[in-house]
């Protein structure tokens, strides 16, 4: 059971939040734009590395807030989101 | 205290366990072997038990339970087993508690380690947790013959006690297993309360398991004797030699009355020394590191320990020359000691082999733990002593509070240089026993392959030394590996006293190192835990939340079944006397008469479960436009549209309702299962990607009681119910909606379809809800549940998200491209409309189908096939996803989603459902009203 510190709420136990993935995968300007590889890009391919991992999780069972957070893949170590 | 064992009446003294008190008895046979079938006996004093698994039939009984850790009441009734626990047939109705704690410092074990732990720990003011398996504090200590202050080591630890209760921060919890290393220092924890007790009362929660979350954790665990392995080293009798003296000096108990002692380590000579000192004739004393083995036992008719085999080492590390007979009913066997590892295992620990102490130690650490005394192989008590008030104070500090240490008794071990009352050999005197290196010393080689056969690496599973040659002749080099295949190390007791030995065993065939092919990877929990005791109060009606809607006292009163969607109980269907028969039966008159109330007259359905969420602020048209496929901005107040909303990847996500309120009011519904899924979706948008649209989301459901009523008199009644609302077509037209006083309540109405017939969605705020369907049954509607409105919307063609899609469908192969826009530039889920694989002809596509036998109705999942009969492997056409019989077709009817479709009307399928095949035509989806001529009454 990881312990998450909301940036709203504090720290609390995992099963508080839902995991939203890798971070800052943004929404395309303009998908019309993008050719298929591309846009696959957007829609199905996430980083995996071992190490430090800046991602997204949501307080859904405490304040509903999105955030961003990284977390070490191999200790589960938090550390914050670098700006 | 008088207990039951296998039928026979014996006595116990009090602090027994039943291990010991059957050792008092002189019950040399307490388990049958699970495979080779046989006979064992006690073998150790704690978790690390091989043999000694019970059933406790008294006190609500359970099974599999180590004889070594059952503590002894006035009542007991238990039996031996035959390696295999016997699950009851009858609930377990104790109650199990669950309980969180946080704490500073958590202690596991109440050794002399972690008894200096806590103590320090405590002594700094830290909120501290100490636990501990046993029912008594001391670990190591209970029994011990140290002096510790010039006194026996019962005055300190009651003393210890006394300091720690004095404590306000410090919770001592005996009885207490921590089971479980988790994530950021999560441990968790069972305590034992009624178990032990004779007569417990009924408040007592039979077992509570813990959640604690630790900043800091000290692992004073101890360690476990771990055997070295020979033929015949099962028998009655063969014992683990500091097990042996515990029980001597712990329970004032002697497992035998001459014994053999057999070791590879100075922990053996103590023993034996203990076992002489409490009047065990030492008859024997083999010590590897002296060249002398144990090469085998002999036994009486009953299986049980008569003689040990003793020959001398020879250099190449087997025995050699002819074996001497000792004749002995206690073999006392210790290879050395083996620290309980288990939980710095679980927190990510690496552990590594210790030449020094010849066994794995703690070697990293990968969470906020540290191991003490013997858990890291620090056997010395004064030693122990001393490490734990360190750790204990370390801790302490790394929460913030100033650590001083514990104050530490000074002291006195018990000589060795004496002799054997009945032996003239000395077997203490003139070895130092300081300085004396271990000898890692796993295996006595037997005489021939036979005879690996009866060399037991693991007691508990029958697993032997020819088992683990044979897996490495198969090829496996791997601890991992060689566990599976020989099964070593899985049975209840988790390898304690097998582990090691298969590791060393695997090193010596593999010339590889002890740290190289390392232990199997340790999991929780520590020992077993029960299912009853994870599920709590978590069972029944109290495993999951329920949810009911304003309106659930009637349709219980009215005897309607329910069925599960989501969270909510919603009623299945309404059967009326003369509805008889099996319960199929019934729902089938019931849902046949309710479906042509709806087409026919009309007919009210609860629908307060539909998900409702009112988004407020200037951008929602604007955000609908994004994240529904059509178009929504333009919806004027008053009106209400139906809409489809994808996920990135073009999929079918929800579908749903839109009315507008008011200019920035809007009312969102969503499928029954779906509207916790689809309110983080929009807030998912919002926060992460427009947080500068003006859009607040909030979830209404549970505010508004739903009324749906339908049918082609449903206009009549709602005029009868609300005289102030003008409902005629052309001023209450479809997709309008009004507010209006309805049977006396406030009131929204949405003339909403999704039958297909004139219909209605009255909704009251959720306390008037039993009012308003009180007055629309008063008004003579048929009540109808969620199977009728399955049928109705089946009829139409209509979908439900989750029952026709699957994650894989798009609007498109709904065949509701009409749904999605082609003029917005952009909403969720567009640009994958226009991938290769989702633009692509021939996907699966939304189709009705007709059993050609007008009779059957068709099984939901059954896969369609192209020819009868089908022979695997046949390619899947597709599957059926709703099947239903139906009033208004005088037939059953299904839907379901097959290849290409839309183009294969008219064909002929084959549904397959098991053994049954029946075949079907594909048709049109919308079997029922096409050209929607009811939808205005
Ligand atoms: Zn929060």
């Amino acid at each position: 059971m990881l312990r998450i510190d909301c940036p709203w709420c504090g720290p609390r136990d995992e099963t508080e939040f839902r995991y939203g993935g890798q971070a800052d995968v943004f929404y395309p300007e303009d998908p019309s734009s993008l050719d298929d590889a591309a846009w696959a890009e957007y829609v199905f391919v996430r980083g995996n590395p071992k190490g430090w991992f800046a991602e997204r999780w949501v307080h859904v069972a405490g304040c509903r807030r999105w955030f961003n957070t990284e977390r070490h893949t191999v200790t589960y170590e938090f550390r914050e989101a670098a700006p | 205290m008088r207990f039951v064992f296998d039928g026979r009446e014996h006595i116990a003294e009090p602090g027994d366990t039943l291990a010991a008190a059957l050792l008092r008895n002189g019950v040399r046979i307490v388990a049958t072997s699970l495979y080779a079938g046989r006979p064992r006996g006690v073998f150790g004093i704690g978790a690390e038990e091989p043999n000694a698994y019970v059933h406790v039939d008294s006190g609500g009984g359970e099974t599999m339970l180590r004889a070594t850790q059952v503590e002894v009441y006035d009542g007991l009734r238990a039996r031996s087993l035959a390696g295999k626990g016997d699950l009851g047939t009858e609930p377990d109705t104790a109650r199990y508690d669950k309980t969180h704690a946080h704490c500073d410092v958590l202690v596991v074990g109440a050794g002399p380690a972690g008894l200096a732990a806590a103590l320090a720990a405590g002594a700094s003011g830290a909120r501290v947790i100490l636990a501990d398996e046993q029912p008594a504090l001391g670990g190591g200590l209970l029994g011990a013959r140290a002096l510790l202050d010039g006194a026996p080591a019962a005055d300190w630890l009651a003393a210890a006690a006394a300091r720690l209760a004095a404590m306000p921060e410090v919770r001592v919890l005996p009885r207490t297993t921590v089971t479980g290393y988790h994530d950021h220092n999560y441990l968790t924890a069972v305590e034992r309360r009624a178990d032990c007790l004779a007569d417990p009362p009924p408040h007592m929660a039979r077992q509570r398991l813990w959640h604690i979350r630790a900043r800091q954790v000290v692992l004073a665990a101890g360690a476990h004797e771990r055997p070295i392995a020979f033929a015949d080293n099962d028998r009655p009798g063969v014992m683990l030699a500091g097990a042996a003296a515990s029980y001597a000096w712990r329970h004032g108990v002697l497992p035998g009355r001459r014994a053999v002692v057999f070791g590879a380590h100075d922990g053996a000579l103590v023993a034996a020394r203990d076992l002489a000192d409490a009047g065990v004739e030492v008859a024997a004393l083999a010590d590897v590191r002296d060249g002398s083995v144990v090469v085998g036992t002999e036994a009486d008719a009953d299986g049980v320990l008569t003689a040990a085999l003793i020959a001398p080492l020879g250099a190449d590390g087997r025995p050699a020359g002819a074996p001497e007979r000792v004749g002995c009913d206690l073999l006392a066997v210790s290879g050395g000691w083996d620290p309980a590892v288990h939980l710095c295992s679980q927190s990510g620990g690496r552990l590594a082999w210790s030449d020094e102490v010849a066994a794995f130690v703690p070697a990293t650490s990968a969470q906020q733990e540290r191991s003490v005394g013997a858990a890291r192989g620090t056997f010395d008590l004064a030693a122990a002593l001393a490490e734990g008030s360190d750790a204990g104070a370390q801790a302490a500090e790394a929460t913030g509070f100033q650590g001083s240490g514990a104050e530490l008794p000074t002291v006195e071990s018990v000589p060795m240089d004496r002799q054997s009352p009945a032996d003239e050999r000395p077997f203490g005197a003139g070895r130092a026993l300081a300085g004396r290196p271990p000898a890692a010393f796993f295996c006595v080689e037997p005489a021939d392959e036979a005879a690996a056969g009866r060399v037991f690496v693991d007691l508990q599973r029958d697993a032997t030394l020819r088992d683990l040659r044979r897996a490495v002749g198969a090829g496996m080099t791997s601890s991992e590996h060689v566990k599976r295949y020989t099964t070593i190390g899985t049975a209840a007791d988790q390898g304690r006293t097998s582990g090691v030995l298969a590791v060393g065993l695997l090193a010596n065939v593999l010339g590889r190192s002890m740290t190289d092919v390392g232990t199997t990877t340790y999991r929780p929990p520590y020992t077993p835990m029960s299912f009853a005791l994870l599920a709590g109060r978590d069972r029944g009606r109290l495993a999951d939340p329920e949810r009911i809607t304003a309106l659930h006292a009637w349709h219980e009163a009215r005897g309607a079944p329910f069925e599960d969607v989501g969270q909510w109980k919603r009623p299945w269907y309404f059967p009326q006397p003369g509805e008889t028969g099996q319960p199929q039966d019934t729902m089938e008159q019931a849902v046949l008469r309710e479906c042509r109330a709806a087409r026919e007259d009309v007919a009210a359905m609860d629908a307060s479960t539909l998900g409702k969420i009112e988004l407020q602020g200037a951008d929602v048209g604007e955000f609908l436009d994004r994240i529904y496929t059509g178009v929504f901005s333009a919806l004027k107040v008053g009106r209400c549209k139906y809409g489809v909303m994808c996920a990135a990847d073009g999929m079918v996500l929800d579908d749903g309702t839109v009315s507008r309120l008011s200019e920035g009011r809007w009312l969102m519904t969503t499928t029954t299962g779906n509207a916790g899924v689809v309110l983080d979706w929009l807030e998912e948008w919002l926060q992460t990607e427009w947080p500068s649209l003006d859009v607040r989301c909030t979830s209404v459901t549970e505010q508004w009681a739903t009324v749906a009523l339908v049918g082609p008199r449903s206009r009549e009644v709602l005029a009868g119910l609300a005289p102030d609302l003008d409902v005629s077509n052309e001023s209450f037209r479809f997709m309008d909606f009004r507010e209006a006083e309805v049977a006396g309540l406030p009131a929204r109405v949405f003339r909403i379809s999704f039958s297909g017939e004139l219909a209605y969605e009255i909704n009251t705020p959720s306390w008037y809800g039993l009012a308003l369907w009180q007055a629309v049954m008063a008004a003579g509607v048929t009540p109808y549940g969620t199977e009728t409105m399955h049928v109705l919307r089946a009829e139409k063609g209509f979908v439900i998200v989750g029952q026709e899609t699957d994650g894989t469908v798009t609007p498109q192969d709904l065949g509701m491209g009409w749904a999605v826009s082609k003029k917005k530039p952009d909403f969720v889920g567009k640009r994958s409309h226009q991938r290769a694989d989702t633009a692509r002809a021939g996907r699966k596509q939304l189709v009705g189908l007709l059993p050609d036998d007008a009779r059957t109705v068709l099984a939901e999942g059954a896969q369609l096939v192209t020819g009868p009969p089908p022979t695997p492997p046949t390619p899947t056409h597709g599957h059926v996803t709703s099947s239903y019989r139906s009033a208004a077709l005088e037939r059953p009817f299904a839907l379901a989603m097959v290849i290409d479709g839309a183009a294969r009307h008219g064909e002929t399928l084959y549904a397959v459902d098991g053994d049954q095949v029946t075949p079907v035509t594909v048709v049109e989806p919308v079997r029922y009203d096409k050209e929607g001529a009811r939808r205005d009454g």
